[in-house]
């Protein structure tokens, strides 16, 4: 992979914290460049520091050390308002719970994003992707009348609409049952290939890892293992 | 414009999780306080201002203890302006055996000149409009004096040394004392009754008035021309000044009735800060999210202020809503001490509520709201992230700015601020170290009690701070409300138990000199203590330390007023008994001729006029210069009810000038004839009745408090608001623990029983609190202002308590009882 095609690229990340019992080192000395349309899969322990790994990619916080850019910008150069920016431009998120804001509709939700980015049109690109994940006709519920995989398809149309560069998603199946988890990963995929949307999936699941075309391994902070399938 | 459309659109979904709304109703309070008062003031204001010229009943007005040169009369209608004269002076009007004390007002033909008079045929009658005004040898009485004398249209009173026939009922005239309702009952005569009354004669206290009135430039001309031509004594009076006076004293009780409010805002204020620090730690997750899909800070403060500026302007139309609603109970309570008829109020109030809603926004509600800026995005994948802490010493700084903001456009005197500032800083310190020590002890009590109680206790203790605001804030409303009802009347009733059984019950004014030997036989005849006589000198203070008082600034309108007015004056041998020389020392032997006479002044009133001992003094007694230095200050004991003035003058010289006595008198209800019969005998001699003098303040005092009241309910429902705040910040504790509890088995009884033993208990701490603090202030009034001893009332001791159980109980148990009886199920799954 050149590293001017990738879209994702860090170089010397760390992060260290403040603890009780002193400084922490939670992300050491990782450097990777992700290309564009790719499949990574990270794995790990808990407490490998995989979410810690996703926000720093994402710039929703800024390392210790080294620097990231992302679609070409240096995020680390960037000021929070600056990568909360670039985010609703170029990035999309996906997490372990859902996540949806309570006091919008599910319409509401998946308008944000492009409301946040000033992109006209939000109503009708938004009721588009809710119909592209199946939920065409709930587009007026709240999150509490929506079920989990319901809710996770909600969270999944909100992180495409804009189209994004990436998308990031931290145990996006972890609190659904298998079926409801599988038929998620599936629509995924499809956006994936549809919009040659860098995917890049935080998960304990080996059978959802084994569909990406790309493994990362975390251990204690450090990248084991950094390998890509045929 | 998306940070605008999504501020209002979440808003509105918010509403339903309840801290909006104990804010914007805590808001509401807030501004319903201060708009209740402010419209109030504001339809009085404007009604005295549309009466000015009829509260003079004329354009302009010269008003003189002596009866000015009638030249002057004739100096105006030859400018072409029409005149007329009034005398006005306390007088008994008797019919039979009854008698009372009535403001006699004797007109001339053309009165009034600006206004007019109404009168009803006979009693209970509708009322019209009249000209003219009665005949020679007819009277027309209010209904308050018929009603006195039991008397009715067509029945005969002596007034003085003549028979009057009462032909109409007065029900209205112009110049009733300024929109405010006299005291005493009103008797409408001609002036031409007068002489034969024998009621005025020299040194009598009466107010002759000349009326005038014209085209504003022919008033203005004469009145310039009038000016340097006036004697002493006499003043003039145009329609500006008429309204000037009524309102200063307007505009003295509103400042005492806003800073009263105050405490409102301020309970209000600290449900304010309870909520918006809920809802800001409930909306962390929310911002972090939106700040991870791409919103800047800037975007979350912008729905920050647009929903905070929604709130306040929303709230502050329901809080001037709701006050304009209490301002009519305020008006009812008090419609007979002002003048009947008032006016809407203007829109000026409602602005100052926005104001006031926005500021306590700002203070309170705003630092905590703005630390949602500085939520970190990484939160969404780190939940156990500490929240943004609030900076406690800013949002401590915005809230006393506003604090001292509120106060400061209140009070406007720096020192005066800076008094109560320290005074509000240290009841709230007092207050809130009160609290906590009950809260403490409470909750150390919990291993003696049942399941159910020490559930509640335990909950009182581990919540301090919520359970300390609410005790303050709800002790603080009951404790105002106490003062204001029981302690109150305890004063009163103290104060007068405290009277000797025969403390002088009327006051004999306007004894002639001749007179005074065969009064004091009257009494002696009818068996009544023979009480000591004083004399009374009208004179007018034109200099002090040599420089003339029209050239005086001062601050004290009281002061300005004793100025402006003829002043009684007294001389004396000996130091009154009711009289303690607090400086200085007392005369002895006579004034020298020709040099300076001692004086001698009240001490308060020495302090107003910023006089002290070796000052000088210049009077002004009939027509004649008297000069004195002031030799010593006294304190009086004013509820003596003997005859007591503010200055004293050693005799000598002063006792040739034209001299009235006056005395106070015991007289037992058995002989009262003896005082009709006194009125007969001495015509111009009048007897005041203190008790029915008492009992008319006492009247007032009540409704003013009643009005008074209305404003503290504010502070009790504002109470009420810091209650639901602090039950809304433990709502979601409380759900889970009682869902737990109901999990482990507990029935739901239980549980509703563990927060209805909370909730008393808190009511019962606040009251507890309430009722010392009110025994307090109350102890603290009765030495210092009484100096009564003061023995604390069961009822306040017992009452307080009580109404805090029922009231916070009722209130916290209503308010919690969702939240217990939700079943365990849905909250654990949530
Ligand atoms: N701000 C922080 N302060 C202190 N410790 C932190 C902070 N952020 C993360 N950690 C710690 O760093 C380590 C890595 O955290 P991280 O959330 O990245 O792990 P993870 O691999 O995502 O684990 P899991 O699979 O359980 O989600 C953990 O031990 C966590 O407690
Ligand atoms: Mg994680």
């Amino acid at each position: 992979m050149s590293e001017d095609k990738a879209v994702l690229r860090a170089e010397g990340l760390g992060k260290t914290v403040d603890s009780p019992e002193g400084a922490l080192t939670i992300l050491d000395d990782v450097s990777l460049a992700i290309g564009a349309a790719e499949t990574v899969a990270v794995l790990g322990a808990s407490g490998a520091g995989k979410s810690t790994l996703l926000a720093l990619l994402a710039g929703l916080d800024e390392p210790t050390r080294g620097s990231v850019w992302l679609d070409g910008r240096e995020l680390t150069a960037l000021d929070e308002d600056g990568r909360a920016a670039l985010r609703a431009a170029r990035v999309g998120f996906m997490f372990q719970s859902f996540h949806l804001l309570p006091s919008l509709t599910a319409l509401e939700n998946v308008m944000l994003p492009l409301e946040l980015a000033a992109t006209g049109d939000a109503r009708a690109r938004a009721r588009a992707a809710l119909e592209e994940v199946g939920l065409g006709r709930r587009t007026g519920h709240y999150p509490r009348q929506l079920s989990g995989g319901e809710k996770q398809r909600v969270a999944i149309a909100r992180a495409f609409v804009t189209s994004p560069a990436v998308l990031f998603a931290d145990e996006p199946t972890g609190n659904l049952d298998t079926r409801t988890g599988e038929r998620v990963i599936e629509t995924l995929f499809e956006m994936n290939r549809d919009r040659a949307t860098t995917l890049v999936l935080v998960t304990h699941d080996e059978q959802l890892a084994a569909r990406c075309g790309r493994r990362l391994e975390l251990d204690a902070g450090r990248l084991v293992t950094d390998r890509s399938h045929a | 414009m998306t940070a605008v459309a999504h501020a209002l659109r979440t808003l509105a979904r918010d509403w339903r999780s309840g801290e909006i709304g104990v804010l914007a109703a805590a808001l509401v309070v807030a501004v319903g306080a201060l708009t209740a008062i402010s419209f109030f003031t504001d339809r009085v204001g404007k009604g005295v201002s549309l009466q000015a010229a009829e509260v003079l009943a004329a354009d302009l007005r010269l008003r003189s203890a002596d009866e000015p040169d009638r030249a002057l009369l004739d100096a105006a209608t030859d400018r072409g302006l029409a005149t007329a004269r009034t005398v006005g002076f306390p007088s008994v009007v008797l019919r039979d055996d009854d008698s009372t004390l009535a403001a006699i007002r004797a007109v001339s033909e053309a009165y009034p000149l600006r206004g007019e008079l109404r009168v009803a045929d006979a009693l209970l009658e509708r009322g019209r409009p009249i000209d003219g005004v009665p005949p020679p040898g007819e009277a027309w009485a209010d209904a308050g004096l018929l009603a006195r004398l039991e008397a009715d249209v067509g029945d005969s009173l002596e007034v003085g040394a003549i028979t009057l026939r009462v032909t109409r009922v007065l029900e209205y005239r112009p110049d009733q004392a300024a929109g405010f309702a006299a005291m005493a009952p009103t008797l409408l005569m001609n002036i031409d009754d007068i002489p034969a009354s024998e009621l005025v004669v020299e040194g009598s206290r009466v107010t002759w008035s000349y009326l005038f009135a014209g085209d504003a430039d022919d008033i203005d001309a004469f009145a310039d021309w009038l000016e340097p031509r006036l004697g002493d004594g006499e003043r003039l009076q145009d329609i500006g000044e008429a309204g000037q006076q009524i309102t200063g004293a307007i505009d003295r009780a509103q400042r005492f009735l806003t800073l009263a409010s105050l405490v409102t805002v301020l309970l209000a204020a600290v449900a304010v800060a309870m909520a918006a620090r809920r809802h800001s730690v409930r909306h962390i997750d929310s911002v972090a999210l939106m700040k991870c899909l791409g919103a800047s800070q800037g975007f979350v403060l912008r729905v920050v202020l647009v929903q905070l500026v929604v709130i306040g302007v929303v709230a502050a139309a329901v809080g001037s809503a709701l006050g304009w609603l209490a301002q009519l109970g305020i008006a009812s309570v008090l419609a007979n001490l002002v003048g009947a008829d008032l006016p809407q109020p203007g829109g000026g109030p409602v602005l100052m509520g926005l104001v006031t809603a926005l500021a306590v926004l700002a203070g309170f509600a705003l630092p905590p709201m703005l630390q949602l800026r500085r939520v970190a995005p990484v939160r969404v994948l780190q939940r156990n992230l500490p929240p943004p802490r609030v900076g406690a010493l800013v949002s401590g700084l915005c809230a006393s700015a506003v604090v001292i903001g509120m106060l400061a456009w209140v009070v406007r005197d720096p020192l005066l601020l800076a008094v109560l500032t320290g005074g509000v800083a240290a009841v709230i310190v007092a207050l809130a170290l009160a609290g906590w020590a009950l809260v403490r002890v409470t909750a150390r009590l919990r291993g003696r009690s049942g399941v159910a109680w020490r559930y509640g206790l335990a909950n009182i203790g581990r919540r301090g701070g919520e359970s300390v605001a609410q005790v303050v804030a709800f002790g603080l409303g009951v404790m105002v409300l106490l003062l204001l009802t029981v302690v109150r009347n305890d004063l009163l009733d103290a104060w007068r138990a405290s009277l000797p059984e025969d403390a002088p019950n009327n006051f004999i004014i306007n004894i002639q000199p001749e007179e005074v030997d065969s009064v004091r036989a009257l009494f002696e005849r009818n068996d009544i203590a023979v009480p000591e006589f004083s004399p009374l000198i009208r004179g007018r203070v034109t200099a002090l330390n040599g420089t003339s008082v029209r050239e005086l600034d001062l601050d004290d309108p009281d002061a300005r007023q004793f100025l402006d007015r003829e002043a009684n004056l007294s001389y004396t041998r000996t130091l009154p008994p009711s009289n303690r020389l607090t400086d200085g020392s007392w005369w002895s032997g006579e004034s020298v001729a020709g040099g300076e006479a001692e004086l001698s002044l009240e001490r308060d009133f020495a302090a107003a006029l910023g006089l002290s001992i070796g000052d000088r003094m210049r009077f002004s007694v009939a027509g004649e210069s008297f000069s004195g230095r002031i030799t010593s200050l006294r304190e009086v004991a004013w509820d003596s009810f003997d005859p007591n003035f503010f200055v004293l003058i050693q005799p000598g010289e002063i006792e040739a000038y034209p001299t009235t006595w006056i005395t106070s008198v015991y007289v037992p209800r058995e002989t009262r004839g003896a005082l009709l019969e006194l009125v007969r005998e001495h015509p111009s001699v009048s007897v005041i009745d203190l008790e029915a003098l008492i009992a008319q303040v006492r009247d007032i005092m009540d409704r003013a408090s009643l009005a008074v009241q209305f404003v503290f309910a504010f502070t009790l429902l504002a109470g009420i608001v810091v209650l639901l705040a602090a039950v809304q910040a433990t709502r979601d504790e409380r759900r889970y623990e009682s869902a737990l509890l109901r999990t482990f088995g507990a029935r739901r009884s239980v549980v509703l029983n563990g927060v209805i033993a909370e909730f008393v208990t808190l009511g019962l701490l606040a009251g507890l609190l309430a009722a010392a603090g009110a025994v307090a202030v109350g102890q603290v009034l009765a030495v210092q202002i009484f100096g009564l001893d003061y023995l604390p009332d069961w009822r306040v001791l017992a009452g307080g308590p009580i109404v805090g159980a029922l009231i916070v109980g009722l209130a916290g148990t209503l308010a919690t009882r969702s939240v217990v009886t939700t079943p365990p199920v849905r909250t654990l799954r949530a």
